[in-house]
């Protein structure tokens, strides 16, 4: 198939599955739809993989760019929300709530859709209106239950991420402004023409440009100290949806700063752009490893690891060069993988223990025998540890670093993840290994009754084996990817 | 680059209406009753509406004229209309417990215009355009960003959140008016709707908060930190 038809079939198939549910209106049939409409997804961005190889091809007037980095990030997209919507069938079965699932999956293929579209838009204005659309749609997703504390995470989540993003749109103003002194009032404002005439612009504008998409954009990725909306979303809303936003909507902005730094490179700003970049990347990690550490409630614990691993693959792009740019890459695959087998984790745990704090869950593997087991080993690898994607990515990313004109920023990023690693395992063992008496009772009490079922452990073993695989052995085909990727972001205009 | 080379009198009408948009953000900073924040944001609106007539007048772009019909109606009768809507099913009609009083936001908001002022100077200076329009156009579009960030940050209800963020949007949009009045009419307009989206959003988060949480004073929302 050609990379037009997959295409549309990419952004068709959610956008039916979200009319769809709407209108048949059946509980029984949404998510089925949805579950359809993201295995459809998977299976054309997993087609588009080598056809965006040869691009990048523009469609739609120019308005739609298909180009090996647009490429793998739908990829782990897709993969977030096939494992997400399979997560989906068996988390959302509570009694009673079933006249509110088509309207939920609506959402959550809607969400899916935004999603997919961002990192498709060749203009910079409409992909800033992409990203605010997948804000739009994923507040109301956040606010689902209806809870008091799911509300007023989703009132804090449109308004600091709207503010941010309306940086963004400040600094994509300026650079249209800085651009216009040289190709007139009127242009499109593509990706490549703003590359193209980077080289000619004023370079006190830009830079002030780039700083403000930076934040801008850095606000949506979940950046300290623009992270304030992250914990609060992630932890508050549904678990498949938790499992999105953090696995896929963060990646999805991150495009937009990794074409903006390629941008920033070609102008005339010396070393100031990429200087900025490692330092709130470093900032980050630093802010995570503190909230990690003293963390009380599970989901938040994943949240705040994900301010983490966005800081780690912000470094990644920030110390560039083809090995920074590969494992940045290879970074956002894994952490969506593994990101997803700790909040399904997390979920089935808040299941079983009927709470959200970290200190009620005591003797995880009895009450969940295998679903727990995945979760610890889920839990070695998000903290950067063998035989995980995530220990291999973070080696490159680090050897990049020490070749980088930032070399300190390796060190911080060494010292804070052992940090992490002890804080973050320190819960798991407290919560697989740690005891008290009123545990074992409610251990004894719930131990028949908690069942899994099957589509709530399946999406852990297929996150949790790629994941393993992936740690193991690098595939030269994605090897190739990134050299492809790299060559587009270390090129000059074309 | 349409701000450098303009006759006497459009710059003037420029900078006029740049002045008075900025004198409305003060209004909106100095009063703590929500009706005279809608009622300043509406005006203001208009006020960019006439802008973009203007800018479609001396500048000749004529599909700004468009825009400034656009926004008349969305901006300036549309989004109040909505916000009206949405005080009125509220039970307060002004800020009770601002973190800051107005006159203090108001000496706060002029130290921010200055801020701006020095760093619009600083691009001027860059891009040899010092003393033009174009200065004017960003020192305003860049104090209202900080006015509208200084409104989420100290005003509490929810209705004064929202309109700290279109004011936000306001002053993005005025400036570049001015500054880049060739932008691409889509883009424009597909803001222009993502607006009206947005104040949709937050009018049925508002209805949530109202419902669910039994508030609409951000002041009580602190269930979640840490």
């Amino acid at each position: 198939m050609s990379a037009g038809a997959l295409v549309a079939v990419i952004l068709g198939a959610p956008l039916l599955a979200a009319s769809g549910c709407l209108a048949v209106r059946r509980a029984r049939w949404a998510p089925g739809l949805n579950f359809g409409a993201a295995l459809v997804v998977f299976a054309a961005t997993v087609a588009m993989m080598p056809v965006a190889l040869g691009g990048p091809y523009t469609f739609c007037g120019g308005y739609l760019i298909v180009d090996p980095l647009g490429a793998w990030v739908l990829l782990s997209v897709a993969v977030v929300y096939l494992l997400a919507s399979m997560y989906a069938i068996g988390y959302l079965r509570a009694p009673g709530s079933a006249h509110r699932l088509p309207g939920f999956y609506a959402l959550f293929a809607a969400f899916a859709l935004t999603m997919l579209a961002a990192p498709l838009m060749n203009n910079v204005g409409v992909y800033w209106i992409a990203i605010e659309l997948t804000t739009l749609v994923s507040t109301f997703l956040v606010g689902f239950e209806r809870s008091r504390a799911s509300v007023e995470a989703a009132w804090k989540y449109i308004i600091v991420v709207s503010a941010g993003i309306s940086l963004a749109l400040l600094g994509i103003i300026f650079f249209y402004w800085a651009a216009s002194f040289e190709l007139g009032a009127t242009f499109d404002l593509t990706w490549s023409t703003l590359r193209g005439v980077a080289p000619r612009l004023n370079p006190t504008v830009t830079l002030m440009a780039f700083l403000l998409v930076f934040i801008g954009f850095g606000t949506k990725v979940g950046l300290a100290p623009m992270h304030t909306w992250l914990p609060d979303a992630h932890s508050e809303g549904p678990t498949p949806v938790s499992v999105m936003l953090s696995g896929a909507l963060l990646n999805t902005a991150m495009v937009g700063i990794v074409r903006f730094i390629h941008i920033a490179d070609g102008a005339r700003l010396g070393l100031t752009p990429r200087i900025v970049v490692v330092v709130i990347g470093a900032l980050s990690l630093f802010f995570a490893a503190l909230f990690i550490t003293r963390q009380t409630g599970i989901k938040r614990l994943m949240a705040y690891s994900s301010v983490e691993h966005m800081g780690v693959m912000t470094l990644g792009f920030g110390f560039g060069g083809p090995l920074g740019i590969a494992g940045a890459l290879y970074h956002m695959l894994n952490h969506s993988l593994n990101k997803s087998l700790m909040f399904f984790g997390a979920g089935n745990a808040m299941h079983a223990f009927r709470s959200r704090r970290i200190g009620r869950m005591h003797h995880v593997l009895k009450l969940m025998p295998v679903a727990g087991l995945l979760w610890l080993a889920g839990a070695v690898g998000i903290t950067g540890a063998p035989p995980f994607g995530l220990f291999l990515s973070e080696v490159t990313i680090m050897r990049a670093g020490l070749a980088s004109a930032n070399a300190w920023a390796v060190f911080v990023m060494l010292v804070v993840l052992i940090l992490i690693f002890v804080g973050f395992l320190n819960h798991f063992r407290a919560m697989y290994f740690g005891s008290s008496p009123e545990a074992e009772a409610h251990v004894a009490e719930h131990a028949s009754e908690t069942h899994l079922g099957l589509w709530c452990v399946l999406p852990m073993w297929l996150a949790l084996l790629p994941l393993l695989t992936l740690g193991l052995w690098w595939p030269h085909a994605f090897s190739n990817y990134f050299a492809a990727i790299a060559t587009q972001l270390l090129g000059g205009p074309r | 680059m349409l701000a450098a080379h303009l006759n006497p009198l459009a710059a003037s009408v420029f900078s006029l209406i740049a002045i008075a948009s900025l004198l409305l953000a003060f209004v909106l900073l100095g009063s703590r009753w929500l009706r005279d924040y809608l009622v300043a944001f509406a005006i203001e609106s208009w006020l960019i509406a006439a802008l973009s007539a203007a800018v479609a007048f001396y500048g000749h772009y004529p599909e700004l004229y468009l825009v400034a019909a656009l926004t008349l109606f969305f901006r300036g009768l549309v989004l109040p209309y909505l916000l009206l809507r949405i005080i009125r099913r509220l039970e307060v009609d002004r800020e009770v417990h601002e973190r800051l009083a107005p006159s203090s936001s108001l000496v706060v908001g002029a130290l921010l215009v200055v801020f701006a002022f020095v760093v619009s100077n600083h691009l001027g200076d860059a891009l040899h355009l010092a003393g033009t329009v174009a200065v004017l156009a960003l020192t305003v579009m860049l104090s209202m960003k900080l006015i509208g960030f200084l409104m989420l940050i100290v005003r509490s209800e929810v209705i004064s959140q929202i309109l700290g963020l279109l004011v936000l949007e306001n002053g993005i949009f005025l400036g570049s008016q001015i500054l880049v009045p060739g932008m691409p009419l889509l883009i424009e307009l597909v803001i222009l709707f993502d607006l009206l989206v947005v104040v949709a959003c937050f009018g049925v988060l508002v209805r949530y908060l109202v419902v669910h949480a039994g508030t609409s004073s951000t002041l009580n929302l602190r269930r979640l930190a840490g």
